[in-house]
């Protein structure tokens, strides 16, 4: 079986009085079925337009975007209004109906697809009760906390039995506490469900988190793409390492004297490396910046080191790092 | 001044008033709602743009605004004789107050829809919504607290309109007042036309504001 979506050659353009700009520039990418994909970028990288772009929410400019073998630009109204009722969305701002009691919110996707209202009520109750918050099913979403709200619409989605969901900053709006519990939810909708998660944000922590595969978008084009522990432990381009670094931000004062970043995975985490290569050379070295991060269940950790002034010994030192088969960049143009 | 015959006429002006106010709005709503809807919907910000049909649209509810009450009253006479067979008395003012009112209506409702969150729209559009659903069940529904509001604006602004009709032998308590406060010098009987308006539209704005409050779900 293919890929569950597939995106060609997509360009999204749009006019403003300053000329052209693409948000979304010639982007290629695939995601296999039961993936949980992140994308990835700064602010203003396109990648609201680029998720946009996967429900037609915006219309591309050129390019392809399939779901299953059928590429949306090419459907009419009607199937195009049948094929989103397979890919539920949610939002940064929840997006909720403010007039609406909390079950009738989760009724209203099964309403539009002609579904009776008693049938309705009985399974959002039960997508509430998956969400944690069958008891609020009489509150209205403004006697709602973000984290709650957030679920309403998780559970929302799900009432629309989707195939593929697609979160815009789906955690942005939230404290760090509830957004763990948010992605923790997601993480169990797609094993429960099968359903394949596409996850947009600005969080390295996020992808971390939860997501399989990872595409890094700069500017309007895809950097690069890939499992989330290759670009952990080897980002390509300067896009990648620009995110992975912001995750530990006080490393943006530490430029000046030579610095590498050293990841560590699975078994490597158990030689004492740094012990050793003290020893080894008899010269000792500064530990700027460490933590362990767990991705998809495996500690993962990351030091920023900074070497001895001398050159040979600090080159003999990432030479040992390297025989070690740890993860070695150097950073000296971070800045 | 206090005989029968002048409460009997005071009880028939404000009974006729509501009865022109009330028939107005309920007229004016049945042109100027889908109007207003129109209006939402074809805006070039809206969900179905359509720029020719919104500068027709637009255009109309321009022109309408621009006449002065009192000389569209005047204007559409042949208007009201071919629809109510008269042109004076409270049925045949219902026909003017309907189309200055109408557009008048269309404005606020396109402007009540037009402030429901752009998101929840796109939440709806996410989900497979179609425009009939759009309308129904977003925009008319998430914005059914200003559309209220606006339902009592338009009451109060209908009802002080009604009252000008008087000058034409419109019927109701406009009509009574420059009758007597006008034309006979009567201003006490003036002085209570005018107290009976003020209790009229305090208590349908109350009547509005509250109802539109309990209706109201966005506050926790």
């Amino acid at each position: 079986m293919g890929p569950i979506i597939k995106v060609e050659h997509l360009k999204k353009v749009f006019q403003s009085s300053a000329g052209e700009t693409a948000a979304v520039d010639d982007v290629n990418f695939s995601i296999e079925k039961g993936d949980i994909f992140g994308i990835i970028g700064l602010s203003g990288a396109g990648k609201s337009t680029l998720v946009r772009c996967l429900n037609l929410l915006e219309r591309p400019s050129s390019g392809k975007v399939f779901i299953g073998d059928k590429n949306l630009p090419d459907l009419s109204e009607a199937e195009l209004r049948k094929t989103r009722q397979k890919i539920g969305m949610i939002f940064q701002h929840f997006n909720l109906l403010m007039q609406r009691t909390v079950l009738d919110n989760v009724c209203f996707p099964m309403e539009i697809a002609g579904m009776k209202k008693k049938e309705a009520r009985k399974r959002a109750l039960e997508f509430l009760k998956t969400v944690g918050l069958e008891e609020k099913a009489r509150s209205y979403p403004a006697q709602l906390s973000g984290g709650q709200k957030q679920r309403v619409a998780i559970a929302r989605v799900l009432a629309s039995d989707p195939e593929i969901l697609l979160c815009d900053e789906a955690t942005s709006a939230l404290d760090p506490q509830t957004t763990k519990s948010i992605l923790a939810l997601l993480k169990k909708i797609n094993q429960d469900f099968g359903i394949t998660i596409v996850v947009i944000t600005h969080e390295m922590s996020v992808i971390q988190e939860i997501c399989s595969h990872v595409a890094v978008l700069d500017h309007g084009k895809l950097a690069e793409s890939g499992s989330v522990e290759a670009l952990f432990h080897a980002p390509k381009t300067e896009a990648a390492r620009r995110l992975i670094l912001n995750a530990g931000s006080q490393i943006k004062q530490m430029h000046g004297k030579r610095l590498v970043r050293i990841t560590f995975s699975g078994q490597s985490s158990f030689e004492p490396v740094i012990g050793n290569v003290v020893l080894l050379y008899k010269t000792p070295l500064n530990i700027l910046y460490a933590d362990t991060k767990n991705i998809n269940g495996k500690a993962e950790g990351e030091m920023i080191l900074q070497l001895p002034e001398d050159r040979l010994t600090a080159d003999k030192m990432v030479e040992y790092f390297r025989q070690e088969k740890l993860g070695v960049e150097e950073l000296e143009d971070v800045g | 001044m206090w005989d029968n015959e002048m409460i009997t006429m005071l009880v028939d002006g404000t009974v006729d008033t509501l009865y022109m106010t009330l028939m107005s709005t309920l007229f004016g709503y049945i042109l100027g709602l889908p109007m207003g809807i129109l209006l939402a919907v074809t805006d070039k910000e809206g969900i179905r743009p359509n720029a020719f049909l919104y500068k027709i649209l637009d255009f109309i509810a321009n022109l309408v605004r621009s006449i002065p009450f009192l000389i569209l009253l005047i204007l559409v006479i042949p208007i009201t004789k071919a629809i109510v067979g008269k042109s004076y008395g409270p049925s045949a003012t219902v026909v003017p107050l309907v189309i200055a009112a109408a557009p008048f209506i269309a404005r606020m409702v396109e402007s009540s829809l037009k402030e429901v969150d752009r998101g929840v729209i796109e939440a709806a559009m996410s989900m497979g919504a179609n425009t009939t659903s759009i309308i129904w069940k977003v925009l008319l529904a998430e914005a059914r607290t200003s559309l209220l509001v606006g339902v009592t604006i338009a009451i109060g602004t209908i009802l002080g309109y009604s009252a000008m009709a008087g000058v034409v032998g419109g019927g109701g308590l406009g009509d009574i007042a420059i009758r007597y406060g006008y034309y006979r010098y009567q201003t006490d009987v003036m002085l209570v036309t005018i107290v009976i308006l003020v209790l009229l539209v305090q208590l349908l704005q109350g009547l509005g504001m509250m109802l539109s409050k309990r209706l109201d779900k966005r506050r926790a």
